[in-house]
């Protein structure tokens, strides 16, 4: 499987309203790779990873081919904070997750929240949340991760365990393309693209 | 890497089902709202126009459609909306089924815990209005009936108008005339039977038809309203 692309976009731009925000971005994942795509506030780095993932087609020039399953991890958690934690991944709307109980322990206390998997969601603390939201990467996740800036509201160790996620899921042939303004420690793997690069109007 | 393997869709349309109701299970004031609602109204009615049995058994059929459809109205303006602001609604896209059948796991539970308790609880409602007892079966069955076709009629209003600020009378301006068939045709089928003593069959298969036609239907509308709302 190593080699095979999985995410293809060539000269794609994305506006939002009248303004184009970036234009001639050429991508492509190939399996094993990390992408980080590194920008100042409003640059598009959003925008660009939601076009990626098909979710904002209207606003999107370019051809954007997918060639793989993926999941998208963004500004909203899609937590309900009236259901446990245990819930919100069993019952993920984005389905695609096991849904054993011991696979979904295993993967909260991967993300340290063993001991929360009955909480109340909304009762827990912001990068808890997040962690809860982050615990679907352990659950047979599809192969191309998009997340958009992943590590806001993790502490050191929440860190470094995502970094370890991330690189272990590309070696196993995966593949990953995030925003961040931190430069996480992801290994030789890491390529960077500068949207700044490709600003717009 | 271990070739990806997601849910089943059935699977999935199963857990979204059981996600939607535990959601409404665990608010149970917003869940039985519209059945306060319908109480209230049928509390008011009686005061407000006299106690004449007769008056009120004659009205009985259209006071309890009429609210039953304004019930149904209250629930829709919510249909999509927290899902929407908590990022929920745009996951659907990545459902291993199509938009348009991801979207009815939260029709089915809407209408489980209000239009199908509505219709089961009717008949202590018609009861007090007077309505003759071979009404009854007529009523509940028309309630369940139509207000199933509301739900999804709803949910075709609800889906477009999910990003709009304060769509609430977008929405009702949207789907009111869509409703009003229904409204007649369900009132019908109670008054057929109060009248006649009999024969309520015409009207209910009128709805079980109109239920058949919204269930190929509105799917669709519905699928093709997200994507609007949500600028895909």
């Amino acid at each position: 499987m190593t080699g095979s692309i999985l995410l293809e976009a060539q000269q794609c731009s994305v506006s939002r309203g009248l303004r184009t925000l970036v234009s001639g971005v050429s991508l492509e994942v190939a399996a094993g790779a990390i992408w980080h795509l590194v920008g100042s506030n409003g640059v598009g780095k959003t925008s660009l990873l939601r076009a990626l993932a098909g979710l904002a087609r209207i606003q999107v020039t370019g051809d954007i081919k997918r060639h793989a399953p993926m999941l998208y991890f963004g500004h909203s958690l899609a937590l309900k904070s009236a259901l446990t934690p245990r819930d919100n991944l069993n019952r993920h709307p984005s389905g695609g997750l096991v849904s054993d109980s011991q696979a979904i322990d295993k993967a909260l206390s991967a993300v340290g929240l063993s001991g929360y998997e009955d909480a109340v969601t909304g009762r827990l603390s912001a990068g808890q949340q997040r962690r809860v939201a982050l615990a679907r990467l352990w659950l047979s996740p599809p192969p191309l991760w998009l997340l958009d800036e992943p590590f806001t509201a993790l502490d050191t160790s929440g860190i470094t365990v995502l970094e370890n996620k991330i690189v272990s899921h590309c070696s196993a042939g995966g593949a990953v393309v995030f925003t961040s303004h931190q430069a996480p420690d992801l290994g030789a793997q890491l390529q960077t693209i500068n949207l700044e690069d490709y600003r717009g109007d | 890497m271990t070739e990806y393997q997601g849910q089943s869709g059935f699977e999935y349309l199963r857990a979204q089902t059981g996600r939607h109701l535990s959601l409404l299970i665990s608010k149970p004031s917003e869940m039985l709202n519209p059945l306060f609602f319908f109480l209230l109204v049928i509390i008011l009615f009686p005061i407000g126009l006299g106690p004449e049995r007769e008056v009120l058994s004659d009205l009985a059929p259209g006071i309890l459609w009429v609210v039953a459809l304004l019930s149904n109205l209250m629930i829709s303006q919510r249909l999509f909306v927290d899902d929407f602001d908590d990022g929920s609604l745009e996951q659907l896209v990545f459902a291993p089924v199509p938009l348009a059948l991801a979207a009815l796991p939260q029709l089915l539970a809407i209408w489980l815990t209000s239009g199908l308790l509505l219709a089961l609880v009717s008949p202590v409602f018609a009861l007090m209005l007077g309505l003759p007892e071979q009404a009854l079966i007529p009523l509940m069955s028309s309630l369940a009936l139509g207000s199933a076709v509301m739900c999804l009629l709803g949910g075709v209003g609800a889906a477009l108008t999910v990003g709009v600020q304060r769509g609430g009378i977008l929405l009702g301006l949207l789907i009111l005339p869509l409703y009003i068939p229904v409204l007649i045709v369900g009132s019908r089928a109670v008054t057929e039977a109060v009248l006649t003593g009999g024969d309520p069959t015409v009207p209910l298969a009128f709805l079980g038809a109109a239920l058949t036609a919204s269930l190929l239907l509105a799917p669709f509308a519905i699928a093709a309203g997200l994507r609007i709302s949500l600028e895909l």
